[in-house]
């Protein structure tokens, strides 16, 4: 039964109890120093959680009226401007963690889709539109201007760079 | 870009934002436990001590940071966000943010195994360095170090 408990714990859920239980150990021994420890966790959670909310409500809209399917459409072989286009634009629509990408690029590839969309389609995943609120909340906009044009503009050399030193040539 | 016809589809949604959610959840609070813990416990200046605000090193040991790390791009910005609160350079979080996303460390044999090992090689080893010059280059245009 308790393996099969444990077989049933996510790695997400797993590492909150372990951190829970720093906080039954820290209890123990300090109370005084957890009072502290909650009070700042509080206040933590008070400052992102508007900005959570934010967060949601723009996820909802990126699943209502985005596919995953959809991208793969457009990314195969022979695809030119609009390929480097649909790779930057899904990488930025595209959600969930990175591994469930895997798959869909590593069919694609066999179809014939270049490592440089392959790359540049990773790499813009780090823009994240629904995030947006979070990185303005605190870094400013200025920042998170900056950085979103600079993290499109880089995906592209990354992927130049690495279709060529997997040496498969430019054209891959 | 695939717009979903299916009159289900707002439920659908919903219900995919929720469940992608509840999924981050234990590890951002999971994360937020661990950043309340740190404020209480590791004091202001050690951060100063690790992050220097050297023009190389920062942004170098932020993008090691990054890259061992992994997950949520939301965890990155709240660890960012707090690090800038106890005074570490714009250099060393801004290839933190970054690499936390474009290398995967942890994620790398998976990459190998599906996209091939020296792609997932090539392509890790070039986001961790463009991480550094992406640092370099946004602290020079924003002007804040």
């Amino acid at each position: 039964m308790i393996k099969k408990m444990i077989e049933k714990v996510e790695v997400g859920e797993a590492f909150f109890f372990l951190v829970v239980m720093v906080y039954v150990i820290l209890g123990i021994f300090d109370f005084v120093l957890l009072t502290e420890v909650l009070y700042v966790l509080i206040r933590l959670i008070v400052r992102i959680a508007p900005i959570l909310l934010i967060v949601f409500v723009v996820m909802f809209l990126t699943n209502l009226f985005f596919e995953n399917k959809s991208l793969s459409r457009f990314l195969g072989k022979g695809s030119g401007f609009r390929g480097w286009v649909i790779a930057i634009a899904g990488g930025i629509a595209s959600s969930g963690p990175i591994y469930m990408w895997y798959p869909l690029l590593s069919d694609l590839k066999e179809k014939g889709m270049k490592d440089s969309l392959i790359a540049t389609f990773l790499y813009n995943r780090a823009v994240k539109i629904p995030l947006l609120p979070m990185m303005v909340h605190y870094f400013g906009w200025g920042f998170t201007l900056a950085l979103s044009i600079y993290m499109i503009l880089f995906s592209v050399v990354n992927g130049v760079v690495v279709q060529r030193l997997a040496r498969r040539g430019p054209q891959g | 870009m695939g717009k979903k016809s299916n009159g289900n589809a707002p439920k659908q949604a919903f219900f995919n934002t929720t469940r992608a959610f509840k999924k981050s959840l234990p590890i951002l609070i999971g994360v937020l436990m661990l950043l309340a813990l740190a404020d209480a416990l590791i004091p202001k200046q050690a951060y100063r001590l690790i992050f220097s605000g050297n023009w190389f090193f920062d942004p170098l040991k932020g993008a090691v940071l990054g890259s061992i790390s992994g997950g949520n791009p939301l965890t990155s910005y709240v660890i960012g966000g707090e690090l800038r609160q106890e005074g570490v350079s714009m250099l060393a979080i801004t290839a933190f943010i970054v690499s936390w996303v474009t290398v995967g460390i942890i994620q790398l044999p998976a990459e190998g195994l599906m996209l091939g090992k020296r792609f997932a090689i090539v392509r890790n080893a070039v986001s961790f360095c463009t991480s550094i010059v992406i640092a370099i280059v946004i602290v020079l245009t924003i002007g804040i170090k």
